[in-house]
């Protein structure tokens, strides 16, 4: 650690003294974006802020001068004037003026873009510590499409016992995709605690809050890759948090919206069979590292006590109904999230059987994906 | 309860400070007084600083090297309300106290011992909201604005801590602000009519009535999170059929008003001082007065700009974006007041005059960045991100700070009788001035590029400037120290000051002699001056 914490110094004064590093997307202004709405926020921004250079280097150079001239070094002489109604009111009237000028755009603007109007395709985003969740919605409940979307830039990055790769912090295990040109609308709400959703690219940042839905929308009309991050505080892995949405042409999309249908139907037939230890303990370990290791720590010691030990007390040696009843239904008033809605019935069942049988746990009990299906709640 | 009779005989018969400790634990002197609330925030500023070094520290490169996530969150939340509460509004508070009494020609406070308490109060309010660094589960990490429902259901459990500190604070600054209103309405020597006060009795009677009026939304919104927290009621809790978002709306109509609480004082210092070494009465005045008066008001009309993102339907958004955007006028009027008294004068530039003259060019760089904000469909793009950091840094630290430090420098030489250390004093300024602007100025570039506030990693593009605002973090607080040392140096030495001080000052406190007497305007002076005011 320490030689790890001494070479990134040395990497830092490297980078001071102008060495170069490869930094994507380097830039100093806002991304004019890739939506009709973001460049027109993009030209207001860029608006108010030559407005506001002017008016800065007007009463600047006002001082500078005065700075440079009226001086007692100089000999200057204090003029003895303190009044004068008539500047005192042109100083009140033109901002005002300017602020008028200014406002029109930004309502027009602002218009725009609450004509939520009709969609192609709803998806509503929902906030968990430390993830988002999408689904697609779909009036036939089973052609509905969700998933989790999850900070996929392993910890050993982070952490700097690996090289950061492009993306660094920026990448995701499953990213949103969406057509181009057409109108998406997306409804936001939160499970836990506000986040914000935000994608610079589209000029939506909206909070996703418990007990509300906002609705946003965008059209994109370039296909790429878009990413954002959660704008609000939402405890520890805020900065952790981030979102990918990928656009695409229409056929693409309509492919890999199948294939997530099909992902969809696949595990349906899972959850029915039955699963052997080993298989449970594979597939626990790889569930129990994407969702529940930022907190209980990889060695399942957690963080006490915000995070408990799941090691050798508690829960996981416990009953195995208790043990799986808080999984699916989180524990109120902590960090502990209701996974029932984020997890299938094999995940739940594979972890509950992982945390019970790992790091030295031997309860020997398992855990079948139907049992579990027949406790997760309708949703 | 038998030392404060005792103080009271000692007083009547020397009319001197008590000798020892216990002079600074009963005095209700509003010299004493001030100087225990300033050396008070200076420890804080310099606690609330070290946290945020914490935090540049960690910044300073991608990746984490030096504190973890939830460390890091609560560095932030601490430097925050440490700042605020600890070191800015009782540092306002202290050169009230000193100045205000003097300026009005009054002998003392109005309620000198509750002025005694309102003091004593802050130590162990902040001692409690440190204390929670120690506790299991760590301090408050939500932030300092502590949005629910992370800081109720998902709070650490020394949130109750955090709660009863910021009532304490509350109670504190209500009845500092009471004594400041009681002391400026009741106590003016005659013909110190209104319009003769000095600027800076002005904004603080503004400030205070601002305190009077929100801080008892603060204990409101506290209490309602105590309730949710212990008690089972779900003000804030949308699965008990309460409202996240009601937290935010009770929350900045109180901290919109406490930006300005924080800053309306700053306007008064720069209003003194640059009239003094212009050589030349204030530009304005009646103006200054209004526009402050307005800007006070307006405070109570626009909080939810900072809730542009929160889904408030467009005619939300619409008013509170015009209401914000009509702060810019005032707020102009002031500026342009400052450059007209600058205009034509016969400048010197000392340590005061150029912390006051480095306060109104970032304050307004700070205002205009604050214009931009106002914007609200542009605002979905600025939004909780480093471009707010860098907005209400710079009106915060070169704008309130800086007024400070200038307001040290221009009146310690009556507080102390010696003069500063001017050439320690300019390097003071210009390690301060550069280094709050490397330190803030890159943070625009980055916000703009995309960083959010409050995390503690981030993406590599935004490596470049992390690493030039932490350089900049690291030389303006390292330099507050070569402040404490002038501080120091004038406090037992230096130069003897007249009572006159500075060649342009005017107004009643430098009419008695350097250092004040401990008491003074026993008697009240005579107003023979058209006008008392700069």
């Amino acid at each position: 650690m320490g030689k790890g914490k001494q070479h990134g110094w040395l990497v830092a004064l490297s980078l001071l003294f102008g060495a170069s590093n490869a930094h994507a997307d380097w830039t100093v202004n806002m991304r004019q974006g890739v939506t009709e709405m973001s460049r027109q926020i993009f030209d207001l921004h860029m608006t108010i802020f030559w407005v506001c250079v002017v008016i800065g280097t007007l009463v600047f150079s006002v001082m500078l001068i005065s700075m440079l001239l009226h001086r007692k070094s100089l000999g200057h002489e204090p003029a003895s004037f303190h009044d004068n109604m008539t500047v005192e009111i042109a100083w009140t009237v033109i901002p005002v003026i300017i602020l008028v000028v200014m406002a029109i755009p930004a309502t027009t603007t602002l218009n725009a873009m609450y004509d939520i109007g009709d969609s192609d395709i709803d998806i509503e985003v929902r906030g968990y510590q430390w993830k988002w969740q999408y689904t697609y919605l779909n009036d036939d409940p089973a052609q509905e499409v969700k998933f989790m979307s999850a900070l996929l830039t392993p910890a050993e990055e982070y952490n700097n016992l690996a090289e950061k790769r492009e993306n660094y912090l920026l990448d995701v295990d499953n990213e949103m995709v969406i057509p181009i040109n057409k109108r998406i609308r997306f409804l936001i709400t939160s499970n836990d605690v506000i986040h914000a959703w935000w994608v610079p690219d589209f000029a939506i940042k909206k909070d996703a809050i418990p007990g509300y839905v906002h609705e946003a929308w965008t059209v994109v009309d370039v296909p790429g890759t878009y990413r954002g991050q959660c704008a609000e505080l939402c405890g520890k892995d805020h900065g952790f948090m981030p979102i990918v949405v990928r656009a695409v042409e229409q056929d693409e999309y309509d492919a890999w919206l199948l294939g997530k249908q099909q992902e969809a139907a696949d595990v349906y037939s899972i959850v029915g069979k039955e699963w052997t230890m080993d298989e449970l303990m594979v597939e626990g370990e790889s569930v129990y590292l994407r969702n529940c290791a930022t907190c209980h720590q990889v060695n399942g010691q957690g963080l006490p006590p915000a995070f408990p030990s799941l090691v050798g007390v508690g829960i996981a040696v416990g009953p195995i109904q208790e043990h799986i009843d808080i999984i699916i239904h989180g524990k109120a008033g902590s960090a502990m999230q209701a996974f029932g809605a984020q997890l299938n019935a094999a995940e739940i069942a594979a972890v509950v059987t992982y945390e019970r049988n790992a790091w030295g746990n031997n309860v020997g009990d398992l855990v079948q994906p139907k049992v579990i299906n027949e406790q997760l709640p309708a949703l | 309860m038998s030392a404060v009779i005792e103080q009271h005989h000692d007083d009547d018969h020397h009319h001197g400070p008590a000798k020892g400790l216990l002079r600074w634990v009963f005095t209700t002197n509003h010299k004493d007084i001030g100087t225990m609330y300033l050396w008070f925030s200076f420890a804080m500023f310099l606690l609330g600083g070290s946290f945020a070094l914490v935090i540049r520290a960690e910044l300073f490169q991608p990746g984490l090297q030096i504190v973890q996530p939830e460390f890091f969150n609560q560095m932030t939340t601490m430097h925050g309300l440490i700042m605020v509460f600890g070191a800015v509004m009782p540092a306002f508070v202290g050169l009230a106290n000193w100045l205000v009494p003097m300026m009005i020609g009054a002998p003392d406070m109005a309620l000198p011992r509750m002025n005694n308490y309102s003091f004593w109060i802050l130590p162990f309010a902040f001692t409690m909201l440190a204390s929670t660094l120690f506790m299991e589960g760590g301090a408050p990490n939500f932030g300092w604005t502590f949005y629910a429902p992370l800081s109720t259901e998902y709070g650490p459990p020394s949130t109750t801590f955090f709660i009863f500190a910021v009532h304490l604070m509350g109670i504190s600054s209500i009845m500092g602000s009471i004594n400041v209103v009681v002391t400026i309405l009741n106590m003016r020597a005659p013909g110190m009519t209104l319009m003769r006060m000095p600027l800076f009795v002005w904004t603080w009677l503004i400030t205070a009535y601002l305190l009077i009026a929100v801080m008892p939304v603060l204990a409101g919104v506290v209490t309602m999170m105590l309730m949710d927290i212990h008690f089972g009621t779900a003000f804030f809790n949308a699965g008990g059929g309460g409202d996240p978002v009601l937290f935010q709306h009770v929350f900045w109509f109180f901290g919109h008003p406490e930006v300005y609480i924080m800053i309306l004082p700053a306007f008064g210092v720069v209003s003194a001082i640059i009239p003094t070494f212009a050589r030349k009465r204030l530009f304005g005045y009646a103006s200054m007065v209004y526009a402050t008066a307005s800007i006070a008001f307006l405070s109570f009309i626009v909080w939810a700009h900072h809730m542009f993102t929160v889904g408030m339907p467009l005619a939300g958004e619409l008013y509170f974006m015009y209401a914000t955007m009509l702060i810019a006028v005032p707020t102009g009027v002031k500026v342009f007041n400052w450059v007209a008294t600058m205009w034509k004068g016969s400048m010197t530039f000392e340590t005061p005059m150029l912390f006051a003259i480095a306060f109104v060019v970032l304050f307004t760089i700070g205002g205009l960045s604050g214009l931009m904000l106002a914007i609200a469909p542009a605002d979905f793009q600025y939004h909780d991100t480093y471009f707010v950091v860098a907005h209400f840094h710079y009106v915060l630290v070169p704008g309130s700070v800086f007024s400070i430090m200038a307001a040290v420098y221009f009146w310690i030489p009556k507080w102390t009788g010696n003069m500063y250390d001017e050439t320690l004093g300019k390097v003071h300024f210009w390690l301060s001035f550069v280094g709050v602007n490397v330190l803030f100025f890159p943070q625009h570039f980055i916000g703009l590029a995309g960083m959010p506030r409050r995390v503690p990693d981030y993406a590599l593009q935004f490596a470049d400037y992390n690493m030039v605002s932490s350089v900049g973090a690291f030389i303006f607080g390292f330099s507050q120290l070569l402040f404490l040392f002038i501080v120091v140096k004038c406090v037992f030495g230096g130069k003897k000051a007249t009572a006159q001080v500075w060649e342009g000052a005017h107004g009643l406190e430098w009419t008695i002699p350097s250092p004040a007497p401990y008491h003074t305007f026993s008697t009240p002076p005579k107003i023979d001056m058209t006008e008392a005011h700069g």
